[in-house]
């Protein structure tokens, strides 16, 4: 197998490997944070508006492992720099 | 397909280029500052008042509203940064619906610079309010051997920053786009919406961040100076 073939589906695998890791991962975080979030709503309906922006904030600050995760996997696929050299050697011989 | 809009370039001379981020970043410009000028060149008092001023009032005071909860005293100091930003980001997010439209914030470049003014904001405004000594002093806390934490922290907190608003922007045009390749009948307005959505937040949510930190850095004031007379008086028993 030549690098270009190695280099793409070990991308792809990888791609694939890095959403299908780092997302459930992230989502079981951010599901107990709204599941306390609900239970604190539930017993204090007066703090709402303060606990629903810690909610937000905090939400966004565990989103954001998974984005990672989802930009290194579109990295991978569409503008892989490995990729893109080995393609170039190869177009240039 | 496109991962951001920079590759999109309509202009180049040498090392100068005109890329799609640039022209769509000057046009959600143009549209806020000629719709602000338009409405504010014939604001009245009266009972009755104009319909774009009305717009502008419900905003400005909304965004006024969302920072007095965070903050509680002193909305004005932050309110031309946190707003710019806030106006600047959802305008962007929201133009996604006209077709053609390449959103900036769909770009590292954009994020970044808007993470970058942040960086540069939080010891401006903690300076400012709280002098030069007390401010460097702050990452001395709690003890010096965390100073390297706390710059690292600052400076992961502005990469997190871009990125975020960058990853979502992107996941939202790519959604789409993929959407359309797949069942291009019904499903892509379906991810539309949920992109309008994501949008809003992802611009509430860059703000409120962005006025934390500032917020935070300027703060601690009113704990030092609370502190202080404790530690006088320590000092007075010591002695």
């Amino acid at each position: 197998m030549d690098s270009l073939e190695l280099i793409g589906m070990i991308s792809i695998i990888m791609a694939g490997a890095t959403v299908g890791i780092g997302a459930p991962i992230t989502a079981i975080g951010e599901g107990w944070a709204v599941s306390r979030a609900m239970g604190a709503l539930a017993q204090q309906p007066d703090a709402a508006p303060v606990i629903s922006r810690t909610l937000f904030i905090g939400l966004a600050m565990t989103e954001s492992s998974a984005i990672y995760c989802f930009v290194v996997s579109m990295i991978l696929i569409f503008a892989n720099p490995f990729w893109n050299h080995f393609a170039g050697v190869a177009g240039a011989q | 397909m496109n991962i951001t809009p920079d590759t999109i370039v309509y202009w180049q001379a040498g090392s100068i280029r005109i890329s799609a981020t640039l022209v769509f970043t000057w046009i959600v410009m143009a549209i806020l500052v000629l719709g602000s000028w338009a409405v504010t060149r014939k604001l009245s008092t009266g009972v009755s008042v104009s319909r774009g001023q009305l717009l502008l009032e419900i905003v400005l005071n909304g965004i006024r509203a969302q920072i007095r909860d965070v903050v509680q005293t002193d909305v004005d100091r932050y309110l031309p940064f946190i707003g710019t930003l806030f106006l600047f980001i959802l305008l962007s997010n929201v133009l996604v619906i006209v077709p053609g439209f390449h959103p900036p914030t769909g770009s590292v470049s954009t994020t970044s610079a808007l993470a970058l003014c942040v960086f540069v904001a939080v010891p401006a405004f903690g300076i400012t309010a709280r002098g030069l000594r007390p401010f460097l002093n702050s990452y001395l806390q709690p003890t010096p051997m965390m100073l390297p934490f706390n710059l690292i922290g600052e400076l992961t907190r502005t990469i997190s920053l871009s990125i975020r608003l960058f990853g979502n922007m992107m996941s939202g045009t790519m959604i789409t786009a993929t959407a359309l390749a797949i069942a291009p009948l019904f499903f892509p307005i379906v991810m539309n919406a949920l992109g309008l959505l994501i949008g809003v937040i992802q611009a509430y949510i860059f703000s409120i961040l962005a006025l934390v930190f500032v917020a935070s850095a300027s703060r601690a004031h009113e704990e030092q100076t609370a502190r202080t007379p404790d530690a006088e008086e320590e000092e007075r028993t010591h002695g």
